[in-house]
């Protein structure tokens, strides 16, 4: 025993809170990182899929013989082939009890239903051999209608994605704070106010567009299977394959090695990891897939696709009264893992952080014939938040007000937390006011909207606009009890199991799998200050089913907020444990030990002391330890959160826009964000830095087209406008604090904030320049050309694109202000 | 099948190819070069970026063919034995990485545009680093990655801002 220094002497620096360099980047950066496409297994053999060119279709013949001929191929297998044993692609949330799910076959057996859908599968002895083979297969095709529109998807007459559904709906689902008990009755609200504002938004479609492209590798052995995913959710997908083929579960392993991003579109049970698995089974040989990025684009799942026809009522000195929403949210063709969650999980953040006595939300899912949606980084939430922080800036238009003093006026008060929407949820803390003002200095907003008014006053050209978004989200999916409540197929808790090796070494087995995020650092962090173990003593392994056997995976900004606190609540348990070995080797009441530094000490006597990775050698040998405890430190823990955590933030965009070319600019980009206790800064302003990234993309570059046809035109890097670092501005961000109450790490979750706060600050600051134009909205994504459009032709610019196609904007419905939209549920500004 | 001599990474290679077979595809799959990745098929992400003879090159547009003779260097032969390149070191210390996907081919693309302009300003890196596709970072911490290792590769002392400093937490 090393007799060290009393215990009161100053404790070690906490690890939580410092800037640590990532643990992960040595393999990273070095080129010396597992990606699934890097294995390689003795006989591996490689598949293709063959993808329908076309929406909508019943496949009248198909004939693979002359690709079975061609030099080393292995295999040609078809949906007939595979229909007895493919299942349905599953679908986890039944968001109403009588929602159409019309089954998702991993590969078509007689009819396609998308552009990209697979039709057929060649494996080969080659990645090249089985490309090549696909050409070889003949495919005849007999055309249906193709669905394209929701608008006219959900209209009486109709043509039908699914002949056998009676409709192209798949479910309606409402919340209304009346009838909920959460806020006044809805309609009255809106009977009786002075003002209402009533908008039509378009959510274009989005594309997740992960760095890494999907790959899997299935290597049978006996009746066992591993199975290698680029996945965010390795525990996950292990059940839902077991339930899907029929292989037990506990015959079934899974691994995400390192996993290059995944934004929400790893989130999910892919029709390609059946189609290996059962590949694999098949042939008895291990085989691997790979996609390209065009197979990526076009047949991963796409996010975000709403129309969202919003009125909000108030009083006439600009007190909120009600909020109504009706939303239409592209299904695609099919229901994926959690497709028809997205929009739902959205229904409870459109009120924002604003406090609406009534609120009433109601969506359709609707099918149409594209490639399914499902979670993109925010699922639900950035739809939320923009269509509440774009129509309060039209209420505050309507009103004349400032729409900050309008945010002001209806936001809640620092004191008056927790406070409980009119959606029904409970926000935990925040001072929307001291985020805000901290954003305004960053951003240099005084200096800033006097060059606007100067601007206008001179006739520039080049105009100046200033947008706001001051949001919350919800974050730390998800309380179990509450997903059960919204029909939600499983928990939303997390595990993590701390194990003390003999040498003082610690392995943390996380239940979280990460790709990008930091986790290997951030919970080595956290460890380290509730063991008092050095940082560089801590490893963290995740991501492999037979490693880490308990885990609900990565996604919702969860990581941390649950898992993290899983991984403190079994550190405290290892420290329990380990107090009553300690005490018993020090010959002392447990009550009379003090745990600091990671040594165990005795209160009034001085040198006497043991060190827990000591504790950790005398368990292993456990030649003496107190009778009736089992000779381990080792703990598990299983954390479920009570709340969610509610992450607030103020976003200000300050915007160029050439009135002559259209061209818009990020003049300037300022963030506050609180997201509780922040573990690592350095990981923290990471993630906001990529999450402004996205969001700001979605305003300015991104959207998933398809043709009147149903083709996808943005099928390649090419057409899908991810931004370059040259697309992007400098970001000035900062943190307000205020601890989560929920747990005890005090964190509230990072990874969508920026994603979900930025797009609406964009668009609004975009339209604040040139609203003196005459322009009152601008579709998504703002293009040059459709900003000239706007400003020189009326409308929101987005009636340029093909007639027929999903870009096309003034197909059914005005957007301008003071224009009714039949769609809309009241019909017009009041 | 055609045959071609590629030096990679200080290491010799003999090795017959199809005409067809494309740099990054020889690099990963026939020598297991596998720290070069593939991003995309339209040359458009970046991520497969070596330097052959020199000069940066998306190796998904080079044939292997085409670098018969050559000199090809990954992301794996730029350390110094155990001393990382300057540009991996400020990658590390900039966080300029999160998945790391798109590290490899953001390093090299780096690499080659501090050897043509050894001070590039702010917009300088981030149209040098055009052509390099991260969905993660949002460039920013790229940008100030790129000038650090610039800094030191310069023999300047760091004038970048330290990553921290934007993170002021009230
Ligand atoms: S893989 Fe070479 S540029 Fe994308
Ligand atoms: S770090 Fe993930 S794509 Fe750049």
């Amino acid at each position: 025993m090393t007799v060290t220094e009393d215990a009161a002497t100053v404790a070690p620096a906490k690890e939580v809170g410092q800037a640590r360099r990532r643990k992960e980047d040595a393999r990273l950066i070095t080129g010396r990182t597992t990606w699934t496409d890097n294995m390689v297994l003795p006989g591996m053999l490689h598949m293709s899929v063959l993808r329908s060119p076309v929406a909508h279709a019943r496949i009248t013949h198909l004939d693979v013989g002359a690709a079975q001929e061609r030099p080393n191929v292995v295999a040609v297998l078809t949906g007939r082939d595979l229909a007895e044993e493919q299942g349905s692609i599953p679908c986890a949330w039944p968001v109403t009890p009588d929602m159409v799910n019309p089954g998702h076959p991993s590969v078509a057996v007689d009819q396609v239903n998308h552009v990209g859908e697979a039709v057929a599968l060649v494996i080969a002895r080659s990645r090249t051999a089985a490309a090549d083979a696909l050409e070889a297969i003949d495919i005849d095709y007999e055309s249906l209608p193709v669905v394209l529109d929701m608008e006219e998807a959900v209209t009486g007459g109709a043509d039908l994605v699914h002949g056998h559904t009676e409709s192209n709906t798949s479910f309606h689902w409402v919340f209304d704070a009346g009838e909920a008990g959460t806020g006044a009755d809805t309609e009255q609200a809106f009977a009786e106010a002075d003002v209402v504002v009533s908008r039509r938004f378009v959510q274009q479609r989005l594309i997740p567009a992960f760095m890494e492209p999907r790959s899997v590798v299935v290597q049978p052995s006996g009746d066992n299977f591993t199975l290698w995913s680029s996945t965010q959710i390795p525990h996950i997908l292990r059940v839902m394959l077991a339930m899907v083929t029929g292989i037990p579960e506990h015959k079934l392993r899974v691994i995400a090695p390192d996993v290059g991003g995944g934004f929400g579109g790893k989130l999910q049970v892919n029709p390609e990891e059946v189609l290996c698995l059962l590949a694999a089974r098949r042939l008895g040989k291990p085989v691997k897939w790979t996609e390209t990025r065009s197979e990526s684009l076009m047949s991963a799942h796409h996010g975000r696709d709403q129309i969202q026809y919003i009125d909000i009522a108030a009083d006439r000195e600009g007190n909120v009264k009600g909020l109504r929403c009706r939303i239409l949210a592209d299904m695609g063709a099919y229901l994926r893992l959690v497709t028809p969650g997205v929009p739902v999980l959205g229904a409870f953040m459109f009120v924002g952080i604003y406090k609406f006595p009534a609120y009433r939300f109601e969506c359709d899912g609707v099918f149409t014939n594209k490639v399914p949606t499902d979670a993109y980084r925010g699922a639900g939430r950035p739809e939320a938040t923009f269509a509440i922080e774009r129509i309060m800036d039209e209420l505050a238009v309507e009103l004349g007000m400032d729409p900050l003093e309008l945010r002001r006026k209806n936001w809640i008060d620092a004191a008056e937390f927790p406070f409980t929407t009119a959606a029904g949820l409970e926000y935990d803390s925040g001072d929307y006011e001291a985020a805000t003002q901290q954003a305004l200095q960053l951003l240099g907003y005084d200096e800033l909207r006097a060059e606007q008014q100067r601007r206008r006053e001179s006739g520039d050209p080049v105009q100046l606009g200033i947008g706001f978004s001051t949001f919350t989200e919800m974050c730390g999916l998800a309380p179990s009890r509450v997903l059960g409540s919204l029909s939600y197929g499983a928990g939303g808790w997390e595990s993590a199991s701390i194990r003390m090796l003999p040498t003082g070494k610690v392995e943390v087995v996380a239940g979280t799998t990460p790709h990008g995020q930091g986790h290997e650092t951030a919970w080595s962090q956290i460890v380290a200050d509730q063991l008092g173990v050095p940082f560089e003593d801590v490893e963290v392994l995740h991501g492999d089913t037979a490693v880490s056997s308990r885990g609900m995976d990565t996604y919702g900004s969860r990581s941390l907020v649950v898992g993290g606190t899983a991984v403190v609540k079994a550190a405290e348990k290892v420290v329990a444990k380990a107090r009553t070995i300690a005490a018993h080797m020090l010959e002392a009441s447990e009550d009379d030990l003090e745990f600091t530094g990671g040594k165990f000490s005795v209160r009034g006597t001085p040198g006497a002391s043991v060190g827990i990775q000591e504790v950790a050698l005398a368990v292993f040998a456990s030649h003496d330890y107190p009778e009736g405890i089992e000779p381990t430190i080792d703990a598990e823990a299983t954390f479920d959160p009570e709340n969610f955590s509610f992450p607030p933030g103020t976003h200000i965009c300050a915007m160029e826009v050439d009135t002559e070319t259209g061209f818009v600019k990020i003049r300037k980009y300022a963030s506050v964000d609180d997201v509780g206790t922040i573990v690592n800064p350095l990981i923290v302003e990471g993630q906001v830095h990529g999450g402004l990234a996205q969001g700001i993309a979605q305003a300015l570059y991104e959207e998933a087209i398809y043709d009147a046809d149903g083709n996808l035109t943005t099928g390649t890097f090419v057409d899908y406008l991810v931004p370059s670092a040259a697309d992007l501005p400098h970001f000035d961000t900062g943190n307000t604090v205020h601890a989560a109450p929920g747990n005890p790490l005090g964190a509230k979750g990072v990874g969508e904030a920026g994603c979900i706060a930025s797009t609406p600050a964009v668009v609004n600051a975009a339209l604040d320049a040139v609203r003196h134009l005459g322009v009152t909205d601008i579709r998504m994504p703002l293009t040059p050309e459709r900003v000239w459009r706007a400003i020189h032709q009326g409308g929101d610019g987005g009636d340029r694109a093909t007639a027929g196609s999903n870009a096309y904007g003034g197909a059914q419905t005005e957007t301008t202000a003071g224009v009714s939209t039949p769609a809309s549920a009241l019909g017009g500004d009041k | 099948m055609t045959q071609i001599t590629v030096r990679v990474d200080g290491q010799s290679y003999s090795d017959d190819v199809e005409p067809r077979t494309l740099l990054v595809h020889y690099l990963r799959e026939q020598l297991g070069k596998v720290g070069t990745v593939v991003g995309c098929d339209t040359s458009n992400c970046g991520a497969c970026t070596v330097h052959l003879d020199g000069e940066a090159v998306k190796s998904c547009t080079v044939l292997a063919v085409q670098a018969d003779g050559g000199t090809v260097t990954t992301i794996e032969g730029i350390a110094d034995g155990g001393t990382l390149h300057p540009m991996q070191k400020a990658f590390h210390d900039m966080h300029g990485l999160q998945c790391g996907f798109c590290t490899p081919g953001m390093i090299m693309a780096s690499i080659d545009l501090v050897g043509d302009n050894p001070d590039p300003s702010e917009d300088e890196v981030r149209e040098g680093i055009e052509g390099n596709l991260c969905r993660c970072t949002g460039y920013q911490n790229i940008v100030r990655a790129v000038q650090q290792a610039a800094a030191e590769m310069r023999g300047a002392s760091t004038g970048a801002p330290s990553t921290t400093e934007a993170v002021a937490q009230s």
